[in-house]
């Protein structure tokens, strides 16, 4: 269940943000999710339900990239799209790879409401 | 509040010999009035119709990264190994910590951090070794982060030129996501969890350097082949370096040792 620390650091990045920003609440949220970065998507749905009540959170929309696994075979250079960690390169079948995309963990933007707008 | 790092959101416990101290508990309640938003997005450029946006494209567990960066700094300053040991609950972590510590003690100075959701139990063995721990207790945390550490290593003040060993809570999964400021991470399973433990949990396997397959003496109980364990291991990282051990008959173990060893400082000659 350690996506419910990954929102517990969501809030806190985007409490603290928000309120530099002067921000009242904060009305979405988007986030990149690489598919390989081991979050569970439904436990992550479950722990965000809970964690954001009582945040500037709690009625944002949010927004989820999920970015797809891009590696780069060490052995034969070709860059491939990867679903597993243990995938072989489908060009020469070596398991030696670089992951290139797919382990993003991010909040890419916020889009708050400042007192200015009440 | 913590003085040095500014902390404020954890929970975990720091537990040095026979008492409880630096505790982090903290209440974070909000109350915020909260205003119901309209969702009909038009899409209109008007900015104010749905706020104002910040683009912010920071890394989540950014405030981990930092902490475990300066702990690296600091552990490589002082010219001290640092090895986080990962594994599911029983795979025998505190068992080979206990086994090497008693073996090395008087080539190698080293310091432990144990991780657990409760008790002091397993520091406690450790100390039976001679060794210096500290024991930290996660709660309901499910994983040690670099928060954490940070603090354990200030209360442990490890020697010089020595080996740290962080035993991390036994868990497969959680822990792969967090970097505590280490030089390696070692997985280690044991025989009965069977052969195909690293393409079942590959984030472990994939962000380790080195492999321990442990509990070898069970081999002729278990239907385990050791070549498939390595094998689907290779698979999610072809780097790693295997240890099979067995710290029952003592199989396996000089290998560990001869590695630890490599991994020690030597004072620069002159």
């Amino acid at each position: 269940m350690h996506e419910i620390t990954v929102v517990a650091n969501i809030i806190e990045i985007a409490e603290n943000e928000a309120r530099k920003a002067g921000a009242l609440s904060i009305s979405e949220i988007e986030l990149e999710i690489g598919k390989l970065s081991c979050i569970e998507k439904t436990a992550f749905d479950f722990a965000w339900k809970h964690g954001i009540r009582n945040t500037l959170l709690e009625h944002a929309k949010r927004i989820t990239h999920d970015i797809p696994g891009k590696a780069k075979c060490k052995t034969c250079k070709q860059v491939f799209e990867i679903a597993e960690l243990f995938d072989p390169c489908p060009h020469c079948g070596n398991y030696f790879s670089e992951i290139l995309e797919g382990n993003e963990l991010k909040i890419r933007s916020l889009r708050i409401k400042e007192s200015t707008n009440l | 509040m913590c003085i040095t790092c500014g902390c404020g959101t954890d929970s975990a416990h720091i537990v040095t010999e026979g008492h409880h101290n630096h505790d982090h508990g903290h209440n974070h309640d909000h109350n915020h009035d909260h205003h119901h938003h309209e969702h009909g997005h038009t899409h209109s450029h008007h900015q104010d119709v749905n706020g104002r946006l910040i683009t912010l494209e920071k890394d989540i567990l950014h405030e981990n990264a930092l902490l475990a960066a300066r702990n690296r700094g600091y552990l490589d300053a002082k010219k001290i190994f640092a090895i986080n040991m990962v594994s599911s609950p029983g795979s025998g972590k505190t068992m080979l910590l206990e086994r090497t510590l008693t073996e090395l003690k008087n080539k190698i100075d080293f310091s432990v951090i144990e991780g657990d959701q409760n008790t002091s139990l397993d520091a406690d063995r450790i100390r039976e070794t001679g060794t210096k721990a500290v024991q930290i207790n996660t709660g309901k945390g499910c994983h040690l982060d670099a928060h954490m550490v940070l603090h354990a290593i200030q209360e442990l003040d490890p020697p010089e030129r020595s080996i740290l060993f962080i035993e991390n809570v036994g868990n497969l999964v959680c822990p792969s996501m967090f970097d505590l400021g280490e030089n390696e991470r070692v997985v280690i399973f044991s025989v009965t969890e069977g052969d195909d433990k690293p393409i079942k949990y590959p984030d472990m396997f994939h962000t380790s350097g080195v492999c321990v397959i442990n509990k070898t003496d069970l081999l002729p109980y278990v239907s385990f082949n050791v070549e498939t364990a390595m094998e689907n291991a290779k698979k999610i990282n072809p780097e790693l370096t295997f240890f099979t051990t067995s710290c029952t008959t003592g199989e396996g173990l000089d290998e560990w040792y001869h590695w630890l060893r490599t991994k020690i400082h030597k004072p620069v000659a002159g």
